[in-house]
């Protein structure tokens, strides 16, 4: 209303304000581009690659900040869930398609089950969400732990002697996923100027996009929008505040579920013990880069991100090759990078807070001058 | 039977104590269905003690309950919860706005009772994943915005809407309660001020939907300090103070002056000696505040200028929410401010705590446990602390080490305990310890150790006993005369400020709306407080 006024240069400025991270993102995507020296055909392939395998994770990170309650570290959870289905089934000896289904439907009670106990559990820790749900995440890794690494094998029968280490318990540290291996990204095949487009995962993300944007139009999703914005009115207005928290996490975790079952057909290897732990970190990441913020994420923030941080991925090795002789430098890089982008962004976000604050200020003094 | 005689409220006999302080003595009033009740009293005169019993907050029972009875259509009702009242129609629009920012007036009005349509998923996971119907809200929050009759755009997000509009979304809210399947009727009306926020225009909306309502039969109770409001549109008046229904009178050639007196009435008896004359022509002007905003939110500050004279106690009074709180607050640099400030001809740099504190301005906050005390240190820490940190007190150095010098903090200390009756078993005794009237205390010992030219007190009695309140007032008009340091206090009690200060500014919607000498009489205090009286 009072903002009608503000100069052009000014609305640019708080244009390049309030998306301080994608544009730094382009700008780096611009020089490493032709530094690289990969061809355009190459990358383009290789976005097809990374948006199909990730955009379903960072999907699932959508609806608990709906709920305002942050970034959910915990989606880990739901990773952990998804590699014991994937276990299940390389042992059941299941494959294709039958077996990625069978997989989730192992994975869901398991998500389920780990996602309400998180979701209580940052009931009892509001306002510090994030740092809570990723300490779960390390606490439930070392269950996890224990129930691949010594229950497998010794307690739950493992018949593939494949699965098994040496000694005979646990799980090796690589699993080799060659059953759904490429399954559902190959399921229909279509390739277009050397280009392949894994039409069945982008139907099944858009599937996903179409749930996301439909729910937000149901009674929960309007429930949680209301929850996220301010818990005490809809406490008020009769709103169950704890309940609907906990179900938005419960949802992440299930969707991450499903999510890192589509990631790891696409890679065809379970890193038994890693997989799960960088796929968090990564994915908020690359929903951070898109623009979100901790409060405010939408679908587009989700296909930003995964495009430009994962065409930073793929060109930086080579980008620092070419420019120091040094391909290390390029794997170091993307790493810290990630960890850089989370940090930038946790802080941007009080930052912007304190400054709509001055911009009231403002607002305020201008009134007055007006006045007189 | 002839119903129009059956009063749709009524109140018979309340009594209410929390922990035998007696806010509520035997309190009668009647309210029929269609009237408007305007109800006026000072802060804490017991108004809002008196709605929270008639919708059963939370608070009263906790507290032991209430005494008396309270009837609705002639019948004694006995409210679980204010979901009970709710279902006999009784409605309630707070001061404080329940509203979710980024929703839209139609999504507000509608929250937790959206019309729903059911969704494939609706079977299978239950009634929650329904699809809102928007249609139908549309439907029912234009409805509620047409009974009121004011222009609010329904789809417009709260956030972005002027104040008055969201009080509006408020009030609309209330009236579509009446839509849902099994609800009654809206038949009362609560509103605790809700002009307080509004523009002239705004509030005129206000009234004549307030107007409206009421011919269809609402009943309205109608809380506001703008007393010309409440002869506009009110068929009865009521005034409260001290616990107590002062008056209740229709609403027939009532004047706004009676209104004030009966309001803040009480005529404390202000000892003659403690009065003095202060000469503001041998006093310079000390601190000289010009065209001041203060974004402090519930206190905004707008374009204030005042000049304080050396050695005066300036008071700075007014109602809750109006802006006095936010002129210390915004010129010790604790909130975003602006405008021009000098002291003694030097102008301060705002928003700058430590450069204000080394200007020789001190602070004693009306938020004591959070601003003004380190409540897990010892009483020896909290008086010596700002003066450590400031002027660099009680230090002593050896070479370029700097060690703290702890005899002279258990001296100082030691003084101000005796100077100021603070009772402590020792002075390593932790702040938190201490009742608050004692906290008090060490909060301005910590402020007098800082030997400062001028110093902002405020709310310094609030949540004190008497005892210790005059000994507070006391301690301040004292430590004004000896040292001759120039006082600015605010409170929002009208009497202490008269029993101490030289002068007293009155802020309304966050401007001066008057300075008068402290020994004119309360009644053109209360007038300026609600709007009215002169200028200056």
């Amino acid at each position: 209303m009072k903002n009608l006024n503000i100069s052009r240069a000014e609305r640019l400025k708080r244009f390049v304000e309030n998306n301080t991270v994608p544009i730094l993102f382009v700008i780096i995507c611009a020089i490493g581009i032709p530094l690289s020296g990969y061809s355009m055909n190459y990358l383009i392939n290789e976005i097809f690659v990374r948006l199909s395998r990730n955009a379903f994770l960072i999907l699932s990170l959508l609806i608990p900040i709906m709920a305002g309650m942050g970034l959910n570290f915990g989606m880990t959870l739901g990773a952990m869930a998804a590699e014991i289905g994937l276990i299940i089934i390389c042992n059941l000896g299941v494959v294709g398609i039958p077996g990625m289904i069978l997989a989730a439907i192992i994975s869901t009670p398991i998500s389920i089950f780990l996602g309400w106990m998180c979701g209580n559990l940052l009931n009892m820790a509001k306002g510090r969400e994030m740092v809570t749900s990723y300490i779960i995440g390390f606490f439930v890794n070392g269950v996890y732990q224990l129930v691949v690494l010594y229950m497998m094998g010794s307690i739950i029968p493992i018949a593939n002697s494949a699965l098994v280490l040496s000694r005979g318990y646990g799980i090796r540290n690589t699993v080799n996923l060659t059953g759904i291996r490429k399954q559902l990204d190959g399921l229909i095949p279509l390739r277009i100027a050397g280009i392949n487009i894994p039409i069945a995962t982008l139907l099944v993300i858009a599937l996903l996009c179409v749930f996301i944007l439909w729910f937000r139009k149901t009674k929960l999703g309007q429930d949680m929008r209301a929850v996220g914005q301010d818990m005490e009115v809809a406490r008020a207005s009769g709103i169950k505040v704890e309940r609907t928290r906990i179900i938005s996490i419960i949802m992440s975790t299930v969707f991450a579920g499903y999510g890192m079952i589509i990631y790891l057909q696409n890679i065809g290897t379970l890193n038994t013990y890693n997989s799960h732990t960088q796929v968090g970190m990564f994915s908020i990441a690359a929903l951070l880069v898109g623009g979100a913020s901790v409060a405010k994420a939408n679908i587009r923030n989700v296909f930003l991100g995964v495009v430009l941080f994962h065409l930073m991925f793929v060109i930086s090795p080579m980008a620092g090759k070419n420019l120091i002789g040094e391909a290390q430098l390029g794997e170091y890089f993307r790493v810290f990078v990630s960890y850089g982008v989370i940090t930038v962004s946790l802080v941007l976000y009080e930052v912007r807070k304190k400054r709509e604050l001055s911009y009231e200020g403002d607002e305020l003094a201008a009134e007055q001058k007006e006045d007189k | 039977m002839n119903e129009q005689k059956t009063p749709l409220l009524e109140m018979r006999h309340i009594r209410k104590n929390f922990f035998g302080n007696q806010v509520l003595h035997d309190v009668n009033f009647i309210l029929h269905e269609g009237e408007i009740l305007g109800l006026v009293g000072e802060n804490g005169a017991g108004k809002s003690t008196l709605m929270n019993i008639l919708f059963a907050m939370d608070s009263i029972k906790n507290t032991g309950g209430y005494e008396g009875e309270m009837l609705i259509d002639g019948q004694v009702v006995n409210f679980e919860s204010s979901l009970d009242a709710l279902n006999q129609g009784i409605g309630m629009v707070h001061q404080e706005f329940s509203l979710i920012p980024d929703f839209t007036a139609t999504e507000n009005i509608v929250l937790n009772r959206e019309p729903q349509k059911r969704s494939l998923f609706s079977d299978l996971f239950g009634d929650r994943m329904d699809v809102l119907d928007r249609a139908k809200m549309d439907e029912i929050s234009k409805n509620a915005i047409n009974r009121l009759g004011v222009p609010l755009e329904s789809d417009m997000p709260v956030n972005q809407m002027p104040v008055g509009h969201k009080q509006f979304t408020e009030i609309a809210r209330e009236l579509s309660k009446d839509s849902g399947e099994n609800a009654k009727k809206i038949r009362l009306l609560v509103l605790d001020e809700p002009t307080a926020v509004l523009s002239e225009k705004e509030a005129e909306n206000l009234l004549t939907a307030m107007k409206k309502l009421s011919s269809e039969g609402v009943a309205i109770i109608f809380i506001s300090h703008r007393l010309q409001e409440i002869i506009d549109v009110c068929d009865s008046i009521m005034v409260m103070r001290d616990g107590k229904i002062i008056q209740q009178v229709e609403n027939k050639n009532v004047e706004i002056n009676s209104i004030a007196n009966w309001m803040v009435g009480r005529e404390v008896a202000v000892k003659e000696n403690t009065k003095r004359a202060f000469d503001y022509d041998k006093a310079p002007v000390d601190l000289s505040i010009k065209h001041l905003w203060v974004n402090m939110p519930g206190e905004v500050v707008r374009d204030v200028n005042i000049d304080v004279h050396k050695g005066e106690i300036l008071g700075i009074g007014g109602l809750a929410g109006q802006g006095k709180l936010g002129i210390p607050n915004g010129v010790m640099g604790l909130y975003p401010a602006g405008g021009e400030v000098t002291f003694q001809g030097q102008p301060l740099k705002l928003n700058s705590p430590r450069f204000l504190l080394d200007s020789g301005l001190a602070f004693v906050s009306e938020d004591r446990r959070g601003v003004g005390l380190l409540l897990d240190e010892s009483l020896e820490w909290n008086v010596s602390f700002g003066a450590m940190q400031v002027r660099d007190d009680f230090l002593k150095k050896f070479g370029p080490i700097t060690w703290r010098d702890q005899e002279a903090i258990e001296e100082v200390t030691a003084k101000y305990i005796k100077d100021l009756e603070i009772r402590c078993t020792s002075s390593k005794q932790h702040a938190k310890e201490l009742s608050g009237g004692n906290q008090q205390k060490i909060c301005l010992a910590k402020a007098f150790a800082m030997n400062p030219k001028l110093l902002f007190v405020s709310e310094p009695t609030r949540g004190i006993d008497i005892g210790a309140k005059q000994l507070v007032l006391n301690t301040l008009r004292k430590y004004n005369q000896e040292n001759g340091v120039t006082i600015v206090m605010i409170s929002s009690e009208l009497e202490e400020l008269r029993s101490i200060c030289d002068r007293i500014a009155i802020i309304t919607d966050g401007k001066v709306h008057g300075i008068l000498p402290a020994s004119s009489p309360s009644s053109d205090f209360g007038l300026l407080m609600v709007g009215k009286g002169s200028d200056k």
